[in-house]
């Protein structure tokens, strides 16, 4: 042993080479985490500046004129809309109901493995083979035509993944005991559901919901060729311009067509259209994150 | 996953009373857990789905006598719409979805491993908080907004930098294309990370590691294979992702020599011709097998990540 007995924790050259390779290492992984941030800043900051002259609320209730070169995006904003509500009316449940399934009721067996594995695929699978898949199924196959059904029977498909997925995530985080409380006072498997699991993961599926919401609205590829279309003339302000048969015009796909298809567009249209979308979808989401944090304080296990 | 099985009644040992539930509630009940394993099994199906109405349209084209598959796979002639000599090879769309996709994993694997490991290890829980929440809308920016930021910022940026002539290139898609699987590996990454044992974390910092030295010699050998699955699983989003490359890569089909090239992807090469090809042609079923090789595609990355994970969950 030395004289000193803090000498066995004095700084020697050694330790401090490791403290130096430490803060390098702390400073460069930071930065690379902080240059997400950059992206997400940069690209709403300079859409919102070129979209500038063209940005306000006359802009989304206003239909487009001269051939779209100018104008508002209206039948686009409610094609969405319509597109998003059908679709997460087909997906919400059956999606929620398979959560249930997987959480609940399934036994850790070759199905339930291979649900898992096909869930993990279709939220894999490519748009545009999605795309493919509806332009088969629905649009030939079950002649629903090229149709706002077709389009958002494809986009319910290809968000179901979205719902299953923080649907199960809230009902795993639901403790046993609670199931266990009520099955002890002779509740069945599904009162229990009902009665205390679905109750208290509500959060989480409403965030799934809202989710799915956001991901469907921003979607593009599958709705491309099973019934967005490139213009539909709708009044000003028209509420209900679909019927379910018809083709429907969509921000998104509006987006795509202005800025790649039309000449001659006013120069900040299109980014206003991005911003609309860019805008709606980030609402949504933060909807989503602003309800989980708000919903989890409150928790008391 | 733990299955959750309620207790057996225990009437008949107990010889308890309980009050009759109404045959409809019974029924009704019956009905509901059917409807309920009916959508557990839904996924399977619409899986199934998506390849058997995928692989209808595209099968009479293999049977046919004008079609060759090796020529489909190994030759980068694309004449569709030829008159005299039709040629559908898609070996140069094949080249063009690996450079961009390899091009985006260059650069978006070190920056979203990076990340993951600050908010996993270095972060505060505040810093973390926002910096996921940064991480969610970054993965929730629809893909057509990022292929308008490649046509219109970053092509504008590269003509302007790197003196191509045109800004829609490999480099354009591959910038898009990492931004866009940056959120998806980070957030693997980190939950890989999380499944750690803290117990080694310990262990190594009662040694007297520094924790730059307990990730490089303990967390990353640990979390190697949840890692790899980030890895994959942002591979397979860049290889299937349409709309950003279609607006982003520029639309020349030949074999890119430098990443100053444009190219056309699989995907983007359905999305721009799929309007065009009148139903049941031939180009439009080969459009359709271009489908069916990118299902198996991402189909095969998928299942591996998940493989993997599943590996170092039960480890």
């Amino acid at each position: 042993m030395s004289d000193h007995p803090n000498q066995l924790f004095a700084e020697t050259s050694f330790v401090r080479r490791k403290q130096r390779q430490e803060g390098v290492a702390k400073w460069v992984l930071g930065s690379m985490a902080g240059l997400m941030i950059i992206p997400l800043v940069l690209i709403v900051g300079y859409l919102i500046a070129r979209a500038w002259p063209s940005l306000s609320l006359s802009f989304i209730t206003q239909v487009p004129i001269r051939g779209m070169r100018e104008g508002g995006v209206w039948p686009a904003f409610v094609g969405t809309i319509y597109l998003v509500f059908l679709s997460l009316a087909v997906a919400a449940p059956i999606g929620i109901l398979a959560a249930v399934y997987l959480n609940e009721y399934a036994r850790d067996n070759w199905l339930n493995r291979l649900i898992n594995l096909a869930v993990i695929n279709l939220a894999g699978v490519p748009s545009i083979v999605h795309a493919l898949f509806g332009l088969g199924a629905f649009v030939y196959a079950a002649k629903f035509g090229y149709s706002i059904i077709s389009a958002s029977l494809t986009l319910a498909i290809m968000t179901l993944p979205v719902i299953i997925a923080s649907t199960r995530e809230a009902l795993a985080s639901v403790p046993r005991n609670f199931r266990e409380a009520c099955w002890n006072v002779g509740a069945t498997r599904w009162q229990t559901i009902q009665a205390v699991v679905l109750p208290n993961a509500i959060s989480g599926i409403l965030t799934g919901v809202i989710l799915q919401v956001s991901r469907a609205a921003g979607e593009t590829a599958p709705i491309m060729f099973t019934g967005a279309v490139f213009f539909k003339a709708v009044q000003r302000g028209d509420l209900f311009p679909y019927a379910l048969h018809d083709q429907c015009m969509a921000l998104s796909m509006h987006l795509y067509v202005l800025s790649t298809q039309v000449p001659d567009v006013k120069e900040s249209i299109p980014f206003a259209t991005a911003v609309v979308l860019l805008g709606s979808v980030l609402l949504v989401n933060a909807t989503a994150i602003t309800v989980r944090v708000y919903l989890r304080s409150r928790k008391k296990w | 996953m733990n299955s959750i099985t309620p207790p057996e009644p225990a009437e008949r040992s107990l010889n308890v009373r309980r009050s009759v539930r109404p045959a409809w509630a019974v029924v009704g009940e019956r009905a509901l857990e059917s409807l309920i394993h009916l959508c557990g099994v839904s996924a399977i199906i619409f899986v199934i789905g998506i390849f058997f109405f995928v692989f209808k349209e595209a099968f009479p084209v293999l049977l046919g006598g004008k079609f060759s598959l090796s020529q489909f796979l190994f030759s980068d002639q694309w004449y569709p719409t030829s008159e005299v000599n039709k040629r559908y090879g898609v070996l140069a769309m094949i080249a063009g979805t690996f450079s961009v996709t390899g091009l985006a994993m260059l650069i978006a694997v070190p920056f979203g491993l990076g990340a993951a490991i600050f908010l996993s290890e270095f972060c505060g829980s505040k810093a973390k908080e926002t910096l996921k929440i940064v991480i969610e809308l970054l993965a929730a920016i629809p893909s057509v907004v990022w292929g308008f930021v490649g046509l219109t910022v970053m092509s504008r940026l590269i003509t302007k930098y790197t003196g191509a002539p045109v800004g829609v290139n490999v480099l354009n898609g591959g910038i898009i294309l990492a931004l866009m699987s940056v959120p998806i590996i980070v957030s693997i990454g980190e939950d890989a990370l999380k499944a750690v044992p803290d117990a080694y974390r310990e262990a190594a910092l009662a040694l007297g590691a520094t924790r730059w030295q307990l990730i490089c010699r303990v967390l990353l050998p640990a979390a190697k294979t949840g890692l790899l699955a980030a890895v994959l699983l942002g591979v397979a989003r860049a290889v299937g992702e349409t709309m950003a490359v279609l607006m982003a890569t520029g639309h020349a089909v030949h074999i890119p020599h430098s990443i100053l090239d444009s190219v056309r992807t699989l995907t983007a090469n359905i999305a721009a011709e799929l309007g065009e090809a009148p139903a049941n042609s031939v180009h439009y079923r080969v459009l359709f097998l271009t489908g069916v090789l990118l299902f198996l595609m991402t189909f095969i990355v998928n299942l591996t990540a998940d493989l993997i994970v599943r590996g170092t969950r039960r480890r």
